[in-house]
């Protein structure tokens, strides 16, 4: 079946003609308009960068495992060890952008797992919308939406086994409904769109009309949340792991850095102050970056289209 | 609609949430765990008592069953004993809740006034280096989490530059006032103990500004962009043109449908004042339920981890339904439902 | 009634405004020049975007932010509107002019209700200074009662989601009238209503202007209703006033193309036929046209129309036209 019933506004009356700038282009030229969009790419990228080639770049990879140098331990920030080492001598620097490689791997799976069951669950309630289904799901995300995240997500953790694998597990099972609730909102109007209606009119079948006309609409405010919800999963990623709750040591995690940091406070103040920069720099580069993607994806007050 | 059916709607629905959320505390606290009596008993406890826990606490049941069991407890009050303080979990929250009403309450304080304040700033001086410096803080307090803050308060004032108590709610040597609200500073008023007050107003404020601080520019934001793109509305025009005052066309025309935005997404903002008082009460070592509830999970104290999410639901759901009948009360279109003349 | 041009209670002059935009300024009006007379019914007559509105937002200094005004002057009362110190302005503002909007839905704030706007008016306007809360109410009700509108006290109490648009439609007319104002501007009150109410509306109107003796600018897209309504009409195309004339003698003695073109698209009830009309669109406001605006779109346009913009020339009896055909020079 081939249909192709046009799902976009109708030209207008009153139009000029007007210089549009070419897709990618414009794009950018939308995204970078702020420049603190591209500060926040650029931070992004040298996160990401740093995180996969972690064992090429840093001065001490394997300072990142168990490794012990009292001879160097609290050594302050110097030309050899710039962000100064820890309690068991090891390098701080080569730990936090090893720490990258947990927070970036823990949104991505997070994000992979919660988005599609989310979004799938969102555009079924809102398709059918006013039936038994759609009550279920949606009563069921009310009630996932009723407690501070957070603290659930500590809840589970806690009764799990305290490891990376059960952290991502219970922020997981935190953060579907919010993609449930974002979906069925815009799912439940465009159904009721003449695009869709005309389709069903020609009868296109309801995987078609749920996957190929409606999903498709939803699309830019799904990205523009998941690129604004990276910052958010490895802040509550950061956040499990500064009770303990996450990474175990010795493998390095941002928020246990922290934790560890003040059990020496305030003479080996660069065990708190440097993972707490890297936490906030990271969750700020997503963001600055999630904004961009969102006035990307938004149309701009005076962007006549 | 009349606003009491919207109450009782509204109140209706929260019940049934509530319920929904009981099962699952009861998955996380008795399924997930796998067998909790051998986890409250510990690993070296003999089976024979193991299994007589198991018997009490109605495990040998199917789970439907035990869930009956364990809802008709929490219905009555009993949520079972904490294995950390030995007692009914019941008396520890009673003990520990109003810590935490009391942060809680000024840091949600803290946020409706400054969010107000320092977004109507915003957008008065919209593009200046108020705005922009409004925008920083903004971003700073999205990237830095409050217990990151917590912690740079701990170094600063706990260490450098000890201005201010950092540890408690109260300084060592002062008698706490007796407990009628359980919130220290009304308690002190209440009975005029002028200098508890402000001793404890002292120890409130690093950790409440630590849970303020990113809500709080996040909000102030949402009132600066909800005022300016009222004021491109033409009722705004039409308020200018019709010459009235600065005052009232900002702080009456323009303040209230700006509010509108701000005020619906209170409830999340007092959900992560909740959430994240979980971290900040550990490190400033307040001793308020949510401090209680970390150390639960540490030592997986299964009904205080229960009894801890239970009633942090049921504070949110409150808020909540308080938040709707705010927006409620400030936006007609949401009270009225439409025209019905 | 014809008043003499120096008896002008406002008075346009060049009125050049731009907008701010991603794509570049647009340049909307472009040399705009209207007066008004005391006690004269005015109308402004123009397509979709020509720029009405526009100009009678600059007159109460009420333009969105993104707009600039280059260029031009708004005499009230020989006082420059544009230069006035916010005192001065506030007094135009309260005692002067006041403004029907076009939306009427857009015009009232969703959130407070009629009787908080009402008075508000009223309190704040020069005449309403410094009354009792009865009296600003007793002035309230008769405003509404004016406007046709029963049970008054209902409707102060009501909230804008809660009337029709009609009701809005005459609550907004009660809230420009309700308090005295020399001039009314009327912005194409009642687009958004049907043809019976919306006749209403225009007599409505109309009634109120003569009872209390005040000027009115009425802006329309239709001849028909300014020839209804008012004493003496302009013609405005893209950002110029490219025609004026007394009501009856434009009819009688149309010149410039536009307003031909105009005229030709009435449809008519008699007679056969659709209208001719004018071809093609209003012109693009970032990279108008050089020289006169509507060329493109003229059947008589000439080397000149493309080079030179033609200005409002009298060619007698207060009938001023803007184009060179017409003056004359070609
Ligand atoms: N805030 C703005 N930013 C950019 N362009 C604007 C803005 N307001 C108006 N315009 C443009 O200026 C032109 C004139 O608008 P205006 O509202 O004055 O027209 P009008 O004659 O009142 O039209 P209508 O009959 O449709 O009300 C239009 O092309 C419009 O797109
Ligand atoms: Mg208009």
């Amino acid at each position: 079946m081939n249909i192709s019933v046009q799902s976009k506004q109708e030209v207008p009356a009153l139009s000029f003609s007007v210089r549009v700038k070419s897709g990618v282009k414009k794009n950018w030229y939308k995204f970078s308009r702020n420049k603190l969009s591209v500060v926040g790419l650029i931070i992004v990228l040298i996160i990401v960068f740093s995180a996969i080639f972690a064992p090429l770049i840093v001065p001490y990879p394997h300072h990142a495992g168990k490794f012990v140098d009292y001879a160097n331990a609290g050594t302050a920030p110097c030309a050899e060890y710039w962000f100064g080492t820890d309690n068991f001598g090891r390098d701080i620097f080569s730990r936090i952008i090893f720490a990258f490689r947990g927070a970036l791997y823990m949104a991505a799976l997070v994000l992979a797992i919660a988005v599609p069951i989310g979004v799938f669950l969102g555009l079924i309630a809102g398709y059918y919308q006013g039936t038994f289904l759609d009550t279920v799901i949606m009563r069921v995300t009310d009630i996932f939406l009723s407690v501070p995240p957070l603290l659930l997500a500590l809840a589970i953790a806690a009764v799990l086994k305290p490891n990376l694998t059960n952290a991502m597990i219970a922020v997981t099972v935190m953060w579907w409904p919010w993609y449930t609730r974002l979906v069925y909102g815009m799912a439940t109007s465009t159904r009721n769109e003449y695009f869709v209606k005309a389709s069903e009119l020609i009868g296109a079948g309801r995987l078609h009309i749920i996957f190929r006309e409606i999903l498709p609409n939803c699309l830019s405010p799904i990205f523009t949340k998941m690129a604004l919800d990276v910052g958010w999963v490895i802040l509550i990623g950061a956040s499990l792991s500064f009770v303990g709750l996450g990474e175990q040591p010795p493998t390095p995690a941002l928020g246990q850095m922290v934790s560890d940091g003040t059990r020496y406070m305030p003479d080996l103040w660069w065990m708190t102050v440097f993972p707490s920069l890297a936490i906030a720099v990271t969750i700020l580069g997503f963001n600055l970056m999630g904004d961009g993607i969102r006035d990307m994806m938004a149309k701009g007050e005076y962007d006549r289209e | 609609m009349k606003l009491s059916s919207y109450v009782i709607k509204r109140l209706l629905y929260s019940i049934f949430v509530l319920l929904g959320l009981s099962i699952v505390i009861f998955i996380i606290a008795r399924v997930v765990p796998g067998d909790p009596a051998r986890l409250a008993l510990g690993p070296r406890a003999p089976q024979f008592a193991v299994d007589a826990l198991r018997e009490e606490m109605h495990l040998d049941k199917s789970l439907p069953v035990q869930y009956f069991y364990w809802i008709k407890g929490v219905a009555t009050g009993d949520l079972g004993k904490s294995l950390i303080t030995k007692r009914n979990v019941v008396e520890d929250i009673a003990e520990f809740l109003p810590a935490t009403l009391e942060l809680v309450l000024v840091s949600a304080l803290f946020v409706i006034v400054f969010s107000i304040f320092f977004g109507a700033l915003a957008a008065r001086y919209k593009d200046t280096w108020v705005d922009s410096f409004i925008r920083v803080m903004a971003y700073t307090g999205v990237a830095v989490p409050s217990f990151v803050l917590a912690v740079i308060f701990l170094l600063l004032f706990g260490y450098i530059w000890p201005i201010i108590p950092v540890l408690g709610r109260l300084s060592a040597g002062i008698q706490p006032p007796p407990t009628i609200t359980g919130l220290i500073t009304i308690d002190s008023l209440l009975t005029g103990q002028l200098d508890v007050f402000f001793d404890a107003l002292k120890h409130l404020i690093l950790p409440a500004l630590a849970l303020a601080v990113g809500p709080l520019f996040q909000e102030a934001r949402i009132v600066r962009s909800a005022m300016t793109e009222n004021m491109g509305k033409d009722y705004l025009a039409a308020a200018v043109g019709f010459g009235m005052p600065d005052h009232v066309i900002t702080g009456k025309y323009l303040l209230k449908p700006s509010l509108i935005p701000a005020v619906s997404v209170m409830g999340l903002d007092i959900a992560s004042l909740m959430s994240n008082a979980f971290l900040v009460e550990v490190i400033f070592n307040w001793p308020g339920i949510s401090r209680y509830g970390m150390e639960a999970m540490l030592r997986k104290d299964l009904n205080a981890i229960s009894a801890v999410i239970i009633v942090f639901g049921l504070i949110f759901v409150l808020v909540n339904i308080l938040v709707d009948l705010i927006v409620a009360y400030l936006d007609p279109r949401i009270r009225l439902g439409g025209r019905s003349s | 009634m014809i008043v003499n041009k120096n008896d002008s209670i406002l008075n346009i002059k060049d009125l050049h405004v731009h907008y701010r935009t991603y794509d570049g300024f647009a340049k909307v009006l472009d040399g705009v020049n209207l007066w008004v007379g005391k006690g004269e019914k005015v109308g402004l007559v123009g397509e979709a975007g020509c720029g009405k509105t526009t100009t009678m937002r600059t007159v109460l200094r009420i333009l969105p932010e993104n707009a600039v005004v280059p260029k031009g002057e708004i005499f009230y009362h020989g006082e420059d509107i544009l230069k006035m110190k916010p005192q001065k302005l506030n007094k135009v503002r309260t005692q002067g002019i006041s403004m029907i909007f076009q939306e009427p839905a857009a015009a009232l704030n969703p959130v407070f209700t009629i009787g908080t706007q009402m008075f508000d008016v009223i309190r704040y306007s020069d005449s309403g200074k410094g009354r009792s809360k009865e009296e600003i109410k007793e002035l309230a009700v008769k405003a509404i009662g004016e406007v046709y509108i029963p049970d008054p006290e209902r409707i102060l109490n009501s909230y804008p989601g809660q009337l029709s648009g009609g009701m809005k439609q005459r609550i907004c007319i009660a809230m420009a009238i309700v308090t005295e104002r020399e001039l009314l501007i009327a912005d194409e009150p009642g687009t958004s209503l049907d043809v019976t109410i919306l006749d209403q509306v225009h007599r409505l109107l109309r009634g109120l202007v003569e009872k209390k003796g005040m000027s009115l600018i009425m802006i329309t897209h239709s001849l028909g209703v300014a020839r209804e309504m008012t004493d003496r009409i302009y013609v405005m195309y893209a950002g110029n006033i490219v025609e004026t004339a007394e009501t009856k003698e434009l009819f009688k003695n149309p010149l410039h193309p536009y307003t031909l073109g105009l005229l030709e698209s009435v449809p008519r009830l008699t007679g056969g036929g659709v209208a001719e009309g004018i071809y093609g669109r209003i012109p693009d406001y970032f990279s108008p046209p050089k020289g006169c605006r509507f060329h493109p779109r003229c059947r008589l346009s000439e080397e000149k129309c493309r080079e030179e913009k033609p200005l409002l020339k009298d060619v007698g009896d207060g009938h001023q036209v803007a184009c060179f055909k017409v003056q004359g020079v070609i």
